[in-house]
């Protein structure tokens, strides 16, 4: 009877060292030091912190592996300068284990809080602390009023901002344009007249796709977003994210029509991929391919779909493929949509008040850019060198983001009740796509508004 | 947490479980006497009573109490949130899809099980073509989902563009054009329960092919002597033989069908009309936070699968019993 036995023995230990595989996987991602890099770095800019040595900060945030390195690494002249330890926590379930934390009086030094909403939510616990007097003077030397409104509850500014992402971009393909003799529009109207041009030689001009899982449905917000802020300003669209005027109010009906015009028109959709309908059934990620294959010519997303392109693409102003910015109604107005990231602190220990105030400084974006080799990363930090970075589609955003024409406006949907944000809103402008009236569709959204 | 303190974590829970069990064991050794195998076999209840409360009958309590609250929980709105499900036009299709499902995968399923079964009883392949169907069993219900889903695959009819899936390019080759399955209700709801028949069938297959193996041989050949026919051997003596086995198959089934959760979350996430109470659920309760809402859907989830699971019990009791 050895045979079963050896078999059972050879069974438990598999069986223990998975566990144990499983145990390191999941000890792997937390609380390490920050990781070596080399972004350049004289301590003479440092020396306003003074010394730290011994001193630690802990961070936690949503971003991990591989995301977290290029961050790590910016820490490390911080580090090397002032002496202090930067502890990094790295958890994908952040959003929601960040409250829980702040709630149980268990809060991390500072935390990266990927939206404004959250920012809210996180100072109404009470336990956040407003930003020191040199973050605000930093925010105010190299950020717009608009990105310090978002890091501001209630008069108070607590959150500094620290990456951003800039979604009013259209992909297109520079050679076609070149070929074609097309220009980049600067003009709704142009874009519209630009639209029916290659929509006259026969071809479908855009292409889209809004399936992603349980979230199907979101990248129509965001171009509901895109023209709701081009049509009726930022102030309206302020309103309509906060629910000051209703969902089904002629302003929001009148840019989901103006989305309408461009994704539920037969002649201009869906390059590549089929008719209106197949918008729904084609996942976000392979929406702006056609334009590779050259059966479409326009796709709106935002400046992360660079990574959605197979490997070998390039993505440049001369290269296969490119984006320009979502133009607005006119020449004179500049309107942004994105996100971004804020720096929230729940201790004021002098050395989190230096961190903090770094995080918020030009030499930071300067040593973030530095160390993000890859490109993927951009702030609205107007210190921010955009020689720095490395990638084409990041210094497009950046010169987008830091025009002191723009406006800025986060993502609407983040910022509305779950109820709506992720879930009617998705749901309704999937119903949409596939065939229901505009009408209906925000006055759905409208009623599930909760009360 | 570092690796190490995850360990010793690991380790010290694995102590505490043998020091409780050991303490039962030990608790329970210490009785003697005539009365002794009732308090032993209390003791050994005991554990699973207060664990049960714990994990089932407190959080189902709860659940219920939830749902006569709103989103927040933190105001009564009495039967409101039950009011919508049965009168709000998108929450009435989700009921009317968890209907759907029901009432079609089990037969269907069952059906399909049980023509293989006797199709193949006694045939050259037979425990081959038995693995075959059986297949699909060993698949979760998310990678049979997300294979189902390239299946359905849609491509636009235009020149360059190739089909990626399965059942247009049939269609394509056979001169039809290609459709979008998913995306048309109700018929798309029809093209998951595929899904679901696809792997249920086997189990089907696989009771009903042992309690056929097991009518006594007598009775057939008494029947044969008698004249049967097939169809008739099919009405008379097959079925009503194995008929204990076809209910808890359909039972079981229905039950698995009406927390289906995973197929309609991984092929359309809910979406064209195709959410069922299952997938309303977890999306209003973790996604829209909407609490009072997503605990009326369970608890209406929960008072359907009584019934089934009762009958199930009963039946289950009377096929012992005999």
């Amino acid at each position: 009877m050895t045979a079963p036995r050896t078999r059972r023995a050879a069974f438990a230990i598999s069986g223990s060292l998975l566990l144990a595989a499983g145990l390191v996987a999941c000890g792997g991602g937390s609380g390490s030091k920050t990781g070596s890099g080399n972004p350049t770095s004289n301590c003479a800019d440092y020396s306003k912190y003074g010394s730290l040595k011994g001193k630690k900060v802990t961070i936690y945030t949503g971003i991990v592996t591989p995301e977290d390195k290029p961050h790590k690494d910016s820490y490390k002249p911080f580090e090397d300068c002032t002496g202090a330890t930067i502890n990094y926590e790295g958890d994908k379930s952040f959003e929601a284990q960040v409250l829980v934390r702040a709630q149980a009086g268990n809060p991390p030094d500072l935390a990266i809080v990927p939206q404004p909403g959250l920012v809210k939510q996180l100072v109404a616990t009470g336990k956040a602390k407003p930003a020191p007097p040199e973050t605000v003077a930093n925010v105010d030397k190299f950020w717009s009023k608009d990105w310090k409104a978002y890091g501001t509850v209630n008069g108070t500014f607590y959150a500094a901002p620290l990456g951003a992402s800039l979604k009013s971009l259209v992909w297109y393909s520079p050679k076609e344009f070149k070929d074609k003799g097309y220009t980049v529009p600067t003009t709704l109207d142009e874009l519209k007249t630009l639209s029916d041009k290659i929509a006259a030689t026969g071809k479908k001009p855009w292409c889209a796709g809004i399936a992603s899982g349980d979230a199907t449905g979101w990248p129509v917000t965001d171009w509901m977003e895109d023209f709701m802020l081009r049509l009726s300003g930022p102030d309206e669209y302020d309103k309509w994210v906060n629910h000051k005027i209703a969902f089904n109010s002629p302003e929001p009906t009148a840019a989901l029509d103006a989305v309408g015009q461009y994704l539920k028109n037969p002649k201009y959709v869906n390059g590549g991929l089929g008719n209106v309908k197949s918008i729904a059934s084609t996942t976000f990620q392979d929406g702006g391919l056609p334009i590779l294959e050259g059966n479409c010519s326009l796709h709106r997303q935002a400046s992360f779909y660079a990574a959605n392109f197979p490997k070998g693409t390039n993505v440049a102003e001369d290269g296969d493929v490119f984006a320009f910015y979502l133009p607005g109604k006119d020449t004179t107005s500049k309107p942004a949509l994105g996100g971004g990231e804020f720096i929230l602190a729940f201790s004021s220990r002098p050395e989190v008040k230096a961190f903090q105030t770094y995080l918020s400084s030009d030499t930071w974006a300067n040593n973030k850019a530095a160390a993000s080799p890859a490109g993927g990363w951009v702030s609205a930090n107007t210190g921010l060198d955009a020689n720095k970075l490395s990638s084409p589609i990041d210094k497009l955003a950046q010169s987008v983001l830091a025009d002191p024409k723009a406006v800025f406006r986060f993502d609407g949907s983040d910022q509305m009740p779950a109820a709506v944000g992720s879930d009617s809103f998705w749901k309704q402008a999937t119903n949409w796509i596939t065939g229901q009236s505009t009408k209906d569709t925000v006055d759905k959204i409208e009623a599930s508004w909760p009360k | 947490m570092s690796t190490s303190h995850k360990i010793t974590q690991a380790g010290l829970a694995i102590l505490l479980f043998l020091a409780v069990v050991g303490a039962i064991l030990f608790v329970a050794s210490r009785f003697s006497g005539r009365k002794a195998d009732r308090t032993t076999a209390a003791v050994f209840l005991l554990p699973t009573v207060l664990l049960l409360s714990i994990g089932l009958l407190y959080p189902a309590g709860r659940t219920l109490y939830l749902s006569f609250f709103n989103s927040s929980g933190s105001s009564f709105t009495g039967f409101d949130n039950y009011t919508k499900i049965f009168t709000d036009h998108d929450d009435r299709i989700v009921v009317r899809n968890t209907v759907l499902w029901v009432v079609i995968t089990p037969f269907v399923a069952t059906g399909i099980g049980l023509l293989y079964a006797i199709l193949v009883d006694k045939a050259r392949w037979e425990s081959a073509a038995k693995a075959l169907i059986f297949l699909p069993m060993s698949i979760s219900f998310v990678g049979a989902g997300v294979i189902w889903k390239f299946i359905y695959e849609y491509r636009p009819d235009q020149p360059g563009i190739k089909q990626i899936g399965l059942l247009n390019q049939i269609i394509v080759w056979l001169g039809g054009s290609p459709q979008q399955w998913l995306l048309n209700s109700p018929w798309n709801n029809l093209f998951l329960i595929a899904v679901m028949v696809w792997i249920q069938a086997g189990f089907a297959m696989t009771v009903l092919s042992a309690a056929i193996k097991a009518i006594p041989e007598d009775i057939v050949e008494a029947a044969r002597l008698d004249g049967v026919k097939a169809w008739g051997m099919f009405r008379y003596v097959t079925v009503p033989s194995i008929r204990p086995s076809l209910i808890v198959v359909l039972t079981t089934i229905g039950i698995a069908t009406l927390k289906v959760f995973d197929i309609v979350r991984t092929m359309t996430g809910g979406q064209f009309s195709t959410s069922v109470i299952a997938n309303e659920f977890y999306t209003q309760t973790f996604r829209a936070a909407n609490q009072g809402l997503g605990a009326a859907l369970a608890v209406i989830l929960f008072v359907l699968v009584i019934p089934i699971v009762g009958y199930n019990i009963r039946q289950l009791r009377a096929s012992e019993g005999r």
